[in-house]
């Protein structure tokens, strides 16, 4: 195994994780600041407890969030040191803008917050979660400008043999980045609806603290469905803007092998990438591949067989994470739509509160799903077109990764296996009971 | 002045303000399970640090960051070379952090004994680790003109670089313990302004032989001779080093701590003017050495760092400054009986 190997696994078992907690503290903290204010303006005890107890996850998840953040901030250089001294110049400052203009505010805050509720009047700390949750979303922002790069570079010349920051204006206005925050920041949103959905009908189901959780689900229903619909008219965008940046990347989405106009959709395929065409193929519908692409069904779509073998992205990843992220988008938005006419009848609906108890995980996997696309789909480059991913790896040995990246697992493990058990416990024990 | 000498100072401080603030998380956190005789105690010294510790922490994030933004070679090069003891680093930083968030969120002894063995790893190996990696790096890393490493792990614990660790984590100690002199009261403050005196009592001979020690290991003073106008900046340091015992005997505890800040700016200092203009000096060749000038970023991405720099760092001082005289009081029983404390 070389460390390049191993590093990549290391890094995608990294921001993997990471990504599990990163959405709820987007999603949940807008949600829990809404709350509070409710809270703060009506003055009514259940908003306060409902407060409370989603600030309690939010807290758990959020400390999770934090501690796997930092690992990653130092891996571009323990891990992938010729990619930072070649892109340094331009990667490394959105990162640290990140830190300066959004993590500062988040962690301080997030102090007061916890600590605050007997300093700061009812609206002042209702007011610090609204800046808790501009902080994390403007966190997102800045990182996903810089994933924006590594996926389409622009702003930039080669000079001495490395990239160099040519214009700003064109970095902070890059398409994909901007594509990439208008479709994650909604996927976070849907995420904590359906966490809030989810956990709401667990209490629901048992008939308990109805007062907290009836509301609380139905925040979590209009929510998820502006937010997933928001995702879908995003994603197709994205789609759009891939199919002409990244040609190889489209064609691994689809398992699509031969550059043809009209090109079919799949219905469902099995891949068979050594010999360069799908093993099995069944419901290709025309020209609906171009139509998704280019909006047209007549346009062309190259096909992986055009382009160059060492070009080509690992197809079965990209193809599986592909349907299922477009699969449970679909999905989401029929269970919410389904949702807001039952809105007023959740007790009579039990069928439809134990569907949502059981679709809690799917946008996780969703979310996880649309990272595969979007970095397994670009490789083999690390930075689209322009430098390689077994290029950019660090001069260190075999065993210091091999120890870091057992060490990450085995950490990573526990942590989640402890977060899990305390958000469970936290859930199960409920919010505090009403004092009236 | 150039931008990238600017920015090089502006390194440093990054770094400076980094262990000034995290310096005393990590030094209560090295004194936690031996200074914390029961339950209360101990959680008087988490919520000590609650609302802050995170906030703090970002500090090193932010010096990450910038090394990274300004001094993309630096970053590539020292993280590289540095694997081993920063991925420690990190994974007791991970640590710490969790384990102030969960220790009090299960009331059994078996719980809290894991998290708390935890919180003192956590604490005092980053404290020791730092120490050790930035007395290596004021002696030079063995690394070729290519950024390849040629050392293995265990040489960073010399005896210069080991003497380096044991100065920051009784600089640490002393400033951790002086922070909690003011944030408790009785018999845990009576433990705490003891712990300060007499650990100080140890610092100072190791600063002194410190200081000795780099005369023969680096060739920090080499600026110092050709400017002798920079030992004023040593002056300072030793007067705030010597100044703390005195607040502390004097009962002003707030002084103190920042005595003992101050102390730890300095000292770090002390490395950083000694190293300019080198950020990593290589072991092997003075001309593989990474400078502020052989090193940075472009000029463009300087000039948007550092109005970026000077626009949102003083914000940050700012309402971090508010922070903490929002929680400046000792800690209270009500404070601990709070929901949504530590
Ligand atoms: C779309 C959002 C997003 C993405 C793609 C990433 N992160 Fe993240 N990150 C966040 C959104 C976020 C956040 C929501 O803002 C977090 C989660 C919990 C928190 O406190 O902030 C966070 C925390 C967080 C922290 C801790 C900050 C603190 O102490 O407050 C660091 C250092 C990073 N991240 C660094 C990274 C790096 C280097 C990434 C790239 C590989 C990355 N994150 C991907
Ligand atoms: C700004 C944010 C991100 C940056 C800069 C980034 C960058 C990178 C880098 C440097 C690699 C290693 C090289 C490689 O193997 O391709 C990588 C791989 C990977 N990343 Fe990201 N990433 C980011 C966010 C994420 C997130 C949040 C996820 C998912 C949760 C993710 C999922 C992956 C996966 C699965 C791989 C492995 C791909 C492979 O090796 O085939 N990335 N990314
Ligand atoms: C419903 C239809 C959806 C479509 C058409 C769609 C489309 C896409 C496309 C084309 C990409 C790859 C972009 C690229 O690499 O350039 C992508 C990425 C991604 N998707 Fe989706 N998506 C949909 C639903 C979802 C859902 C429901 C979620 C999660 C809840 C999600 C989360 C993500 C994430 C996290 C990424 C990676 C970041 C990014 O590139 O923006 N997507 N999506």
């Amino acid at each position: 195994m070389d460390p390049v190997f191993l590093s990549r696994l290391q890094f995608a078992a990294a921001t993997m994780f990471h990504f599990l907690f990163v959405p709820l503290t987007l999603g949940l903290s807008i949600l829990v600041a809404y709350m509070e204010t409710k809270y703060a303006r009506t003055g009514k005890e259940n908003y306060l407890r409902m407060t409370k107890f989603w600030g309690k996850l939010f807290l758990i998840n959020f400390a999770l969030g934090v501690v796997t953040g930092i690992t990653l901030e130092f891996q571009f250089g323990t891990n992938w040191s010729r990619y930072s001294a070649y892109v340094g110049d331009i990667f490394g400052s959105l990162l640290a803008i990140e830190a300066s203009v959004a993590f500062f505010l988040e962690s301080t805050f997030i102090g007061i917050w916890i600590f605050g509720w007997k300093k700061l009047s009812p609206k002042a700390h209702a007011g610090v979660m609204w800046v808790i949750a501009f902080a994390g979303n403007m966190s997102a922002v800045w990182i996903l400008l810089a994933n924006g790069f590594m996926q389409n570079p622009v702003g930039y010349v080669i000079r001495d043999g490395r990239a160099e920051l040519d214009s700003f204006f064109a970095l902070i206005t890059n398409k994909h980045g901007i594509l990439e925050i208008i479709h994650v920041i909604p996927s976070a949103l849907l995420l904590s609806a359906f966490f809030i959905m989810g956990v709401a009908a667990w209490h629901l189901l048992r008939k308990q603290h109805l007062d907290v959780f009836e509301p609380s689900f139905r925040i979590g229903l209009v929510v998820g469905l502006v937010s997933a619909v928001l995702v879908a008219v995003t994603g197709d965008m994205h789609g759009v803007n891939v199919s002409k940046t990244q040609p190889a990347k489209l064609a691994a989405m689809e398992s699509h092998w031969e550059t043809q106009t009209r090109a079919p959709l799949v219905l469902f395929a099995i891949p068979d990438e050594e010999n360069e065409r799908n093993r099995i193929e069944i419901g290709a519908i025309p020209g609906i591949l171009s139509f998704l692409g280019f909006h047209d069904f007549n346009a062309e779509v190259t096909g992986l067989r055009d382009i160059p073998k060492d070009e080509r992205p690992p197809v079965l990843p990209t193809f599986i994470g592909f349907r299922t992220m477009v699969g449970l988008g679909t999905l989401f938005i029929l269970l919410t739509v389904y949702g807001w006419f039952k809105r007023n009848k959740l007790l009579e609906n039990p069928t439809y509160l134990k569907i949502m108890m059981f679709s809690l995980p799917l946008p996780y996997i969703a979310i996880e799903m649309g990272w595969i696309v979007s970095e397994v789909g670009r490789q083999p480059w690390i930075v689209y077109g322009l430098m390689k991913t077994a290029e950019a790896a660090s001069p260190v040995s075999t065993t210091q990764v091999f120890t870091s990246l057992m060490g990450f697992i085995l950490v990573y493990g526990l942590l989640g296996a402890v977060g899990f058990f305390l958000m469970a416990k936290t859930v199960k024990e409920g919010p505090e009971a009403a004092t009236r | 002045m150039e931008l990238q000498t600017i920015w090089f100072f502006l390194w440093g401080l990054l770094w400076a303000v980094f262990f000034m603030t995290s310096g005393f998380d990590f030094g209560i956190g090295t004194i936690y399970p031996f200074a914390g005789k029961t339950d209360t105690d101990r959680r008087t010294m988490l919520n000590a640090i609650g609302p802050l510790w995170d906030g703090n922490e970002v500090w090193l994030i932010t010096a990450g960051g910038v090394t990274f933004a300004a001094f993309p070679l630096v970053y590539a090069t020292m993280f590289s070379a540095l694997y081993t003891p920063l991925m420690l680093i990190l994974f007791a930083l991970i640590f710490r952090g969790v384990a102030i968030h969960f220790r009090s969120k299960i009331d059994t002894p078996a719980w809290k004994k894991v998290w708390d063995f935890l919180i003192f790893i956590g604490s005092f190996l980053p404290a020791l680790l730092f120490g050790v990696a930035f007395a290596n790096i004021f002696q030079g890393i063995p690394f070729d003109d290519q950024g390849l490493y040629h050392g293995n792990t265990l040489r960073l614990l010399n005896p210069y670089g080991l003497l380096g660790g044991l100065l920051f984590v009784l600089l640490f100690i002393v400033h951790g313990a002086n922070w909690m002199a003011i944030k408790s009261a009785g018999a845990l403050q009576t433990r705490m302004v003891a712990i300060s005196q007499k650990t100080w009592l140890i610092l100072v001979p190791v600063a002194v032989i410190f200081l000795i020690a780099s005369y023969f290991a680096t060739d920090l003073y080499a600026n110092y001779f050709q400017y002798p106008v920079l030992f004023f900046v040593t002056l300072v340091n030793v007067a705030a080093l010597l100044s703390i015992r005195y607040f502390v005997h004097k009962k002003t505890y707030f002084k103190a701590w920042f005595a003992s800040a101050v102390t730890i700016v300095l000292c770090t200092f002390f490395g950083i003017i000694g190293l300019f203009p080198a950020l990593f000096p290589s072991s092997m060749n003075p001309d593989w050495h990474l400078t502020a000038f052989n090193a940075s970023s472009s000029p463009l991405t300087l000039k948007i760092m550092l109005a970026v720099v000077l626009v949102f760092i003083p914000i940050v001082i700012c309402y971090q400054i508010w922070a903490y005289h929002l929680f400046k009081n000792p800690v209270t029983q009500e404070d601990l009986d709070m929901d949504e404390a530590y």
